[in-house]
């Protein structure tokens, strides 16, 4: 354990490391998803009773797992920064939302697509799916409350509060197919129960999980880099970095 | 105690509070954040009255009829307690199916039907090749009969 980790919370050291990590994200994630999609859309067999519209499966459930996943990952950068006073944990938290906002915008999307042929109705207002339309307010809200405060520390913590009480949301999501009578079904893989889906249909869904994942990482590091650029721009440390030579105006 | 540590205090506390807050609330909403009602709580009385709601179970086995304009059908939906005809004109999902789930919206009329207005199907959340869905209803059917045949097998 020779490295010293905290080092890494300072943004100018951050900056650099994350640039390195982002090629390795990249490749990983198109990988992971190029052979997910294959298996899913290829090999994986057709279900029993939804014939083949249940292949959007590979896109929605990843989807669905990442919009959650993202916003607790959010919440506890937000809570991080508040309770440390750490600048770059705000950075981060403000990274992740528009990925986690389209992730959910996704999994919405896909879900009308696939409810439409399999249930006979683009959209229901059961708890599912309302809860999920929800999380996609609570991402629109986090950004707003960000960009509509100029002062940033208060920016920071304004969206900060509201990202972590929204957290609340989440395990809403997860068991409202279990707490109420709703049209959505209920879930198909679970930490307890193993699984109810075939053994290719599985490896394909976590395989595109990962991709999505992955690419989560690549896509918020290199959205966190934008966010130090401009949030540093008037320190000494990256004077060099981000401001152009300056050009001589005649 | 650090002002490091009370501030990570106070968002726990914080976060704790509200858990408990929303549990409350959402326990008070319990009955009206169901999607649909079940057979059984269409015959206790538990529905509204006069206005429409949705019902929710399984298609009764051969209750599906339809009338000789091919549009109405008639079928029983059923939690394998009680059961509850229903009226529907119009099309049908592709997965409404006999012993499938389905949800439809609609009115309880005078005589105990339902007539639907809309009929969504609701499916399971198994996924499965055609032959090992196949198989696995021949094994369940023949498990069934060796045990009893007046057992009523209800699927998960």
């Amino acid at each position: 354990m020779g490295i010293n980790w905290l080092k890494y919370s300072a943004p100018q050291a951050f900056y650099p490391l994350a640039g390195k990590l982002i090629p390795w994200f990249s490749i990983v994630a198109a990988l992971a998803i190029a052979v997910g999609l294959y298996i899913g859309l290829l090999v994986a067999p057709t279900d029993f009773q939804q014939g083949e519209s249940y292949r959007i499966i590979f896109v929605h459930v990843p989807a669905a797992w990442m919009s959650m996943f993202l916003y607790v990952v959010m919440a506890l950068w937000a809570g991080f920064g508040m309770g440390l006073n750490a600048r770059l944990s705000f950075m981060m938290a403000q990274a992740i939302a528009p990925t986690g906002a389209m992730f959910t915008f996704l999994a919405l999307l896909t879900g009308a697509m696939w409810g439409k042929p399999t249930w006979g109705a683009w959209w229901v207002w059961d708890a599912r799916l309302t809860s999920e339309l929800i999380l996609l307010f609570q991402y629109a809200g986090v950004m707003l409350l960000r960009t509509s405060i100029d002062d940033l520390r208060r920016a920071d913590r304004a969206s900060g509060v509201f990202a972590l009480v929204g957290v609340v949301n989440v395990p809403i999501i997860y068991f409202s197919v279990k707490w109420w009578n709703t049209l959505h079904q209920g879930a198909s893989v679970s930490m307890t129960g193993g699984s109810k889906m075939a053994a290719t249909m599985l490896t394909a869904m976590l395989l595109m999980t990962f991709g999505f994942w992955m690419y989560s990482m690549a896509v918020i590091l290199s959205r966190s880099r934008c966010v130090i650029l401009e949030r540093e721009q008037l320190l000494s440390w990256n004077k060099s970095a981000s401001t152009p030579e300056p050009v001589e105006v005649r | 105690m650090t002002s490091r540590q009370k501030r990570f205090g106070f968002i726990g506390l914080g976060l704790v509070v509200l858990g408990v807050a929303t549990a409350l609330i959402l326990n008070a909403f319990q009955s009206n954040l169901v999607f649909f009602f079940t057979p059984t709580q269409v015959s206790s009385g538990e529905v509204p009255k006069g206005r429409s709601f949705r019902i929710g179970g399984m298609v009764e086995d051969r209750s599906l009829t339809r009338e000789g304009d091919g549009l109405t059908v008639h079928f029983v939906v059923t939690d394998t307690a009680k059961r509850v005809p229903v009226t529907y004109k119009g099309i049908l999902p592709d997965l409404f199916k006999e012993g499938k789930g389905v949800v439809a919206q609609g009115q309880l009329v005078a005589d105990g039907t339902f007539v639907a207005s809309e009929v969504l199907a609701k499916h399971d959340e198994n996924y499965l090749p055609p032959e090992a869905a196949e198989a696995m209803a021949k094994a369940k059917a023949a498990g069934a009969q060796a045990q009893s045949s007046s057992t009523l097998v209800v699927q998960p």
